[in-house]
């Protein structure tokens, strides 16, 4: 199993969140995310200015397999998304933790950060679906 | 732990992400679906189909049998190692399953089908097999079989298994076999490329393939080998088709041999009677205009002309968009839109001819 990064916190559903220095939170998918589903065709990613509140589904990733929606791990604006990905979503498989981010968020709602799951957490959490 | 075949082992040591596939562990990937389906296309690649039906029938009544049980014309075959793709109908005229019936001799003709129709198959060749007497079916599961394709795929094949293959198979004409001691070459394939599928005894089956793989030939999973055939526009049974369609509705009425008239195989009155009642329903290719990807099951709206929906779908690598196969009625035009429902939002797409890529090139316009 690939490494899983401990600056990050992840969701149920598989989103990973980093906390920038800015107050703003950067979110993609996780790597076990990106394994399951194969390899990236296309990306539907929220347009920068959308209000988001967590728990929603924001952005549809579509791959050889299947289409899985991306659900908000925080409410708040989006300020930026990685356009990379409307040609190259195969980014996301590649580099899930970097270049294959999905887009930037300015929370509305800091405490959200500390209800989502640490990199320990989420490992047990994919050990136990795997067994 | 599903059924395994000969190979399981080496798809596990390459590293392949095996997944159930009709109670059979099969390798989905090696890696990456869509690098393996772009190796196809412009160089060689090679798949365990070993999870396939393979049946020996013998007997001097084998022909008739086929002329009852195909919708096909087995009368086509004449000489050893000629191939013919048909379909086995029930007596409704719907489709039983979609396989190839190799000529081995006048008293042995091989069967290939599907692997999910295993049981079913065997249960309906069987019984009229019993009825006809003096015919014996054999399942031939100490077989694998494992498909070469691409562009490069005979060459690299004769380099990995021989002159003596070369000599046999170099000028094997589309949908021919030749044996070959225990090996059987067929140039039969279903990803619109240039090939071989060659059944072989399963314990030949892993250094065959190592021998494979050492002149170059990749691995390449179930995932790749759905959307080649999508590509190349080939009906998936199950997908494309099933009891409940018939083959004038779902693209195979060429398989569908009239002549001569007296040959009544299962489901003939059927199909006659559909014809001249007029059919309602054919099988159509699809583009995407848009972005999205079109998958099973969507449907369709065809303007006027009513709904549709799309029996097979997928990203299309070569193409570098999305493709589908849809059936829709038969009034929709070649080259009219449509819009598709995806997850709740209308695309356009454009229904056009397929295949949509054969030996490497795309078709569309």
């Amino acid at each position: 199993m690939s490494e899983i990064p401990h600056d990050l916190k992840y969701t149920k559903s598989h989103e990973w969140v980093r906390k920038n220095s800015d107050g703003s939170m950067t979110i993609g998918i996780s790597a076990h995310a990106q394994e399951l589903m194969g390899d990236m065709v296309y990306i539907e990613l929220p347009e920068a200015g959308a209000e988001l509140e967590a728990g929603n589904d924001c952005a549809v990733v579509e791959s050889v397999k299947a289409a899985s929606d991306v659900y908000a791990p925080v409410s708040g604006e989006v300020l930026e998304v990685n356009e990379a990905l409307n040609d190259n979503p195969e980014i996301v498989n590649k580099d899930p933790y970097g270049d294959g981010w999905m887009f930037r968020i300015q929370p509305s709602e800091e405490e959200q950060w500390e209800e989502l799951i640490d990199a320990d957490d989420y490992e047990a959490m994919i050990a136990s679906e795997e067994s | 732990m599903g059924h395994r075949t000969p190979l399981y082992d080496k798809h596990v040591e390459m590293g392949a992400k095996m997944v159930d596939f009709g109670g059979w562990d099969m390798p989905l990937h090696y890696g990456s679906q869509i690098e393996e389906h772009h190796c196809v296309r412009k160089d060689a690649g090679m798949f365990d189909v070993s999870h396939m039906t393979i049946m020996d029938i013998k007997g001097a009544a084998t022909r008739d049998l086929f002329r009852l049980l195909l919708a096909n014309n087995v009368d086509k075959l004449k000489e050893a190692g000629k191939a013919l793709y048909s379909c086995m109908l029930n007596s409704e005229g719907g489709i039983l399953d979609d396989l190839i019936v190799y000529y081995m001799d006048e008293n042995w003709f091989r069967v290939v089908s599907n692997a999910a129709t295993h049981d079913k198959d065997l249960a309906w060749i069987n019984k009229a097999a019993g009825e006809m007497g003096g015919i014996t079916v054999t399942e031939r599961s100490d077989l694998a079989m494992i498909a070469v394709q691409g562009p490069n795929a005979r060459e690299k094949t004769f380099l990995a298994l021989g002159d003596g293959v070369r000599d046999s198979a170099a000028n094997l004409k589309p949908f021919y076999a030749a044996k070959i001691g225990e090996l059987f070459i067929a140039t039969t394939g279903y990803t619109g490329e240039d090939g071989f599928e060659i059944m072989l005894p399963g314990k030949a089956a892993p250094f065959t393939w190592q021998m494979l793989a050492d002149a170059g030939v990749a691995p390449i999973g179930l995932g790749a080998r759905d959307t080649l055939r999508l590509e190349a526009g080939m009906a998936l049974y199950g997908s494309d088709m099933n009891e409940q369609t018939n083959p004038l509705e779902t693209g195979l009425g060429w398989t569908v041999a009239w002549e001569p008239q007296d040959r009544r195989f299962i489901g003939r009155d059927a199909l006659e009677f559909a014809k001249t009642k007029g059919l309602n329903k054919k099988l159509v290719g699809l583009v995407l205009q848009d972005k999205g990807v079109l998958r099973r099951h969507q449907v369709l709206s065809c303007n006027s002309k009513g709904e549709g929906e799309i029996t097979s779908g997928g990203f299309s690598p070569t193409l570098g968009k999305s493709i589908a196969l849809a059936q829709v009625p038969v009034s929709v035009e070649l080259n009219s839109a449509c819009q598709v429902d995806i997850r709740g939002k209308r695309v356009e797409a454009k229904v056009v001819k397929y295949p949509f890529v054969r030996l490497g090139k795309s078709c569309l316009d």
